[in-house]
This record gives C-alpha cells, structure tokens and sequence, in this order.
C-alpha cells in the first residue's frame, strides 16, 4: 500500500512550520507518522503536502516547570515511558506511554502527534484529560493554550486552526497523596485501547477529598466520569465504595458510543465499568 | 516528482532518486536490494519490516523514505559480518525458531533491540518485548526460546 502523491517538505523551525502551513492549503504536519501514514495509506486522508517537523530540536524533551512539566510535542512515547521527570510528576503518563502500541511503535510516535490525530483509542488523550493538562499551540495569530478536555472535538478531529503546530504539552504534578493509574483492554493486533481508563484519586484523612475520571474507546472524545467523580468523593475508597463509583460510569456514557466489528457499542459500555472498577482500584492502592 | 536521498544502510551510502511518497522499506528493497526486510501487513502491526533507524526499531513500513534521508538504518542483512551468525540468528537456528520464516527478519530485529535493553529477559519479558512482531504460524514458544538461548550466548545470563 502506498499513500497518493504528495509534496514532502521538512521544516527546520516552528516558524517554518507555521509558513508552510499557511501557504500550502490543506497541509497536514508530518511528525512520527505513526497515526498518520497508516490513514494516508488507506486513502482516509490524502493531503497533498505533508510538512515534516520530525527533525526540530525545540520541540523534544520533558523539562520541569512551575507545578509540573512540559513535555515538548515531538517526545516520544518510548522517551515518556522510561523519563524519570514523567515518573516523578505524573507516572500515570509514564505508565500509559509504556502501553502504547509495540517498542517499534513507540520508538517513533510522539505526544503531539498522538493527541493531534484525536483518535478515541490512543491512551494519551485520556490520560491527559484526566491529569488537567494544557495544550500549548503556536500559529500565524501567535501562541495560545487549549485544555486537554478541549482539544479533540470530535473523531480524528482538533481544535487547532489550519496554520497552528501544537509545540509542548503542559502536565501539573498529581499532588503528593494522590494515586493514579491507567488501565487499558488493549485490541490483540493493534494494541489501542478498546476501553481506556484513566484516575487520579486524592485521599485526605482518610477519605476521598477529590477524583479525576476519564474514559477513553467508548465515545468520539474522551469522556469525563461525573458520576464516578462524585461517587468517590468522601467515600472512604474501599472495595464497596469503589463497585458502586464505578457502576456509575453507565450514567456518563450517553453520548455516541462507538462500535465495531471486534467490540459493539454494549460490550464497550460494559468493559468501561469494569476497566474503570480496575482503575479506580490502582488508583486508590497508590493512594496516601 | 521525485526527490534526491541519501540513507546509509548497513554502513554503505545509498542514494537515489525517489516518490516523495516512497516507504522506506520500499527504498530497501527495490533501490538498496535488500530483500531480508519484509512487506507484511503493510498496517504497522506484523513487525516483518522492522529496521534499526538511527539506533532504536521502527517499522520500515511507516516510515517515508524522504523522512529517513540523512538517517541511518541497520537491516537483517547488516547484524552479522556475513561469514558467522549472529548469536540471534544462530538460535534461531537451533532452536528452530521459525517455520515459514517470514516472520523471521523482524524477529530477530526487534529481539536484538530487546537484548539491548534488557540482556537477561524472562520469558515474559521476551513476550512483551516481541509484541508487536506477529508469527502466523504460531511458532512463539521456539522464538521466545531461540531470544532465551541468544540471551544466554550473549553474555546476559
């Protein structure tokens, strides 16, 4: 399989990037292509100019900034899994990288360019939601910020404008006393998630002082457990506290529920309480 | 239109002329004429076309060969000198580490990255580490063996 003609050119800074996005219609950024090779592939994307930003130094690389850490777009998920920055701050991130794909694959696919192809499989996306990470995004307008829960609108699709390269990923720390954990059913070939799920779960004297939820697989966007959220707040996180939260999942899962041909709608529905039951229960055991 | 590139493939220098939509394994194949690397799936799931590119695995399928330009890449046919196996290769051998032996060049490949990290792997280990390399025929408990018995020749254990 090839992918159809097209123009490659190789951008040596951001600001090159940005140019050539603006005056090239309907460019796409080329990073890891990882997501994207196999959509061109297959004929479900065909842009005719491909900007490749594999090559830009900037945009590599986790650092630690106020409360957290920026992890620069082109980082890679083998480069996240084994960052001792990514395990101190936020190991849920490290954990969830390390279940990307395959080695091979993570050797090559980056961060940004996971998130930006904004498939509800990809684990980062879920993971990122629920940490409440920010988005950092530069374009012919200058830089601004998306929040993680703001960034996919839709299936494989953003919200950055034509002209805009996503640059760095900002990621508070889970605060100290907190636990988190990602849990995945991964599909047997591919390895994306058929239902992802995300926690972080802060203890205070015992009891749950706040949750963060998040379900990746089940709809077009990761979808944020309310319900689950607000079972677990003051419960005293144990195993029937976590059953009847995770339960609740069901409630949360009303929009567009995604199936196929290895797992229907149902069957996702049913496998996020349970992967969720089992998030919810790492989470807590990393707790206090 | 095609484009000039330059990869440097088992040490040697290749250039050419190629579609800007070319995949590298393509450029190994046909403009390198090393055939050892596979087309399998074509989907970045089988593993048959992994390469080294720059020092770490990658799935020469999912590459562009223009992306790669300026890269280095190490291919079945570049881990041994070409008189003795590679302790890899060797196992493979003799622990009849393959049946149709398609699988085989990416096996071994992403085995030899797998060693390199982690020198003395549990089975398990070996297991997670072959992950995204697929045998249709079925024959894991001879690759995980042959990758144990590499280990073990390899100074890991």
């Amino acid at each position: 399989m090839f992918p159809a003609q097209i123009t490659y050119h190789r951008a040596g800074s951001v600001a090159e990037a940005v140019q050539l996005l603006s005056s090239n219609e309907g460019a796409k950024l080329l990073a890891g292509g990882h997501s994207l090779l196999p959509l061109m592939k297959l004929r479900l994307a065909a842009p005719a100019v491909l900007v490749d930003i594999g090559r830009i130094e900037a945009l590599k690389g986790v650092s630690a900034s106020g409360g957290g850490i920026t992890i620069g777009a082109l980082t890679t998920h083998a480069e996240i899994a084994s960052s001792d920055l990514v395990k101190q701050h936020a190991p849920v991130l490290a954990e969830a990288a390390a279940l990307v794909g395959d080695p091979a694959v993570r050797n090559r696919g980056t961060i940004g360019g996971s998130v930006s192809h904004a498939d509800p499989a990809s684990d980062q996306p879920t993971v990122l939601t629920a940490l409440g990470a920010t988005f950092n995004v530069t374009g012919q307008g200058g830089d601004r910020s998306i929040a993680a829960g703001d960034f996919a609108t839709g299936l494989l699709e953003n919200a950055l404008e034509e002209n805009e390269v996503l640059t760095s990923i900002s990621v508070p720390s889970v605060p100290s006393g907190a636990g988190s954990a990602y849990v995945k059913f991964p599909h047997p070939a591919s390895r994306y998630a058929v239902v992802g799920a995300a926690a972080v779960v802060a203890v205070s004297g015992g009891t749950c002082s706040s949750a963060s939820v998040v379900v990746g697989g089940v709809e077009t966007t990761p979808a944020r457990a309310s319900s689950v959220e607000a079972a677990l707040a003051g419960s005293d996180l144990g195993d029937a506290a976590l059953d009847a939260a995770a339960a609740a999942v069901g409630g949360d899962l009303n929009g567009d529920p995604m199936g196929d041909v290895f797992a229907s709608a149902e069957y996702r529905r049913a496998m996020a309480a349970v992967y969720v039951r089992r998030a919810l229960g790492a989470a807590a055991s990393r707790a206090g | 239109m095609t484009v000039p590139v330059e990869i440097t493939i088992n040490g040697k220098a290749c250039a050419g002329d190629v579609e800007e939509r070319q995949l590298l394994v393509h450029f190994i194949r046909e403009n390198a004429g090393l055939t050892g690397t596979k087309v399998g799936c074509d989907t970045s799931q089988c593993g048959t076309c992994t390469v080294q590119l720059d020092g770490v695995s990658a799935k020469a399928c999912t590459v562009l060969t223009v992306q790669a330009s300026g890269s280095s890449v190490t291919t079945i046919e570049g881990i041994s000198d070409g008189v003795d196996l590679h302790p890899l290769q060797e196992a493979f051998w003799n622990n009849h580490g393959l049946q149709c032996g398609f699988c085989t060049p990416g096996m071994i490949m992403a085995a030899n990255e797998l060693l390199r990290n982690n020198p003395s792997p549990t089975r398990e280990e070996i297991r997670h580490g072959l992950e995204g390399n697929i045998c249709r025929c079925t024959g894991y408990q001879n690759i995980v063996s042959a990758v144990e018995d590499a280990a073990k020749a390899m100074g890991g254990r």
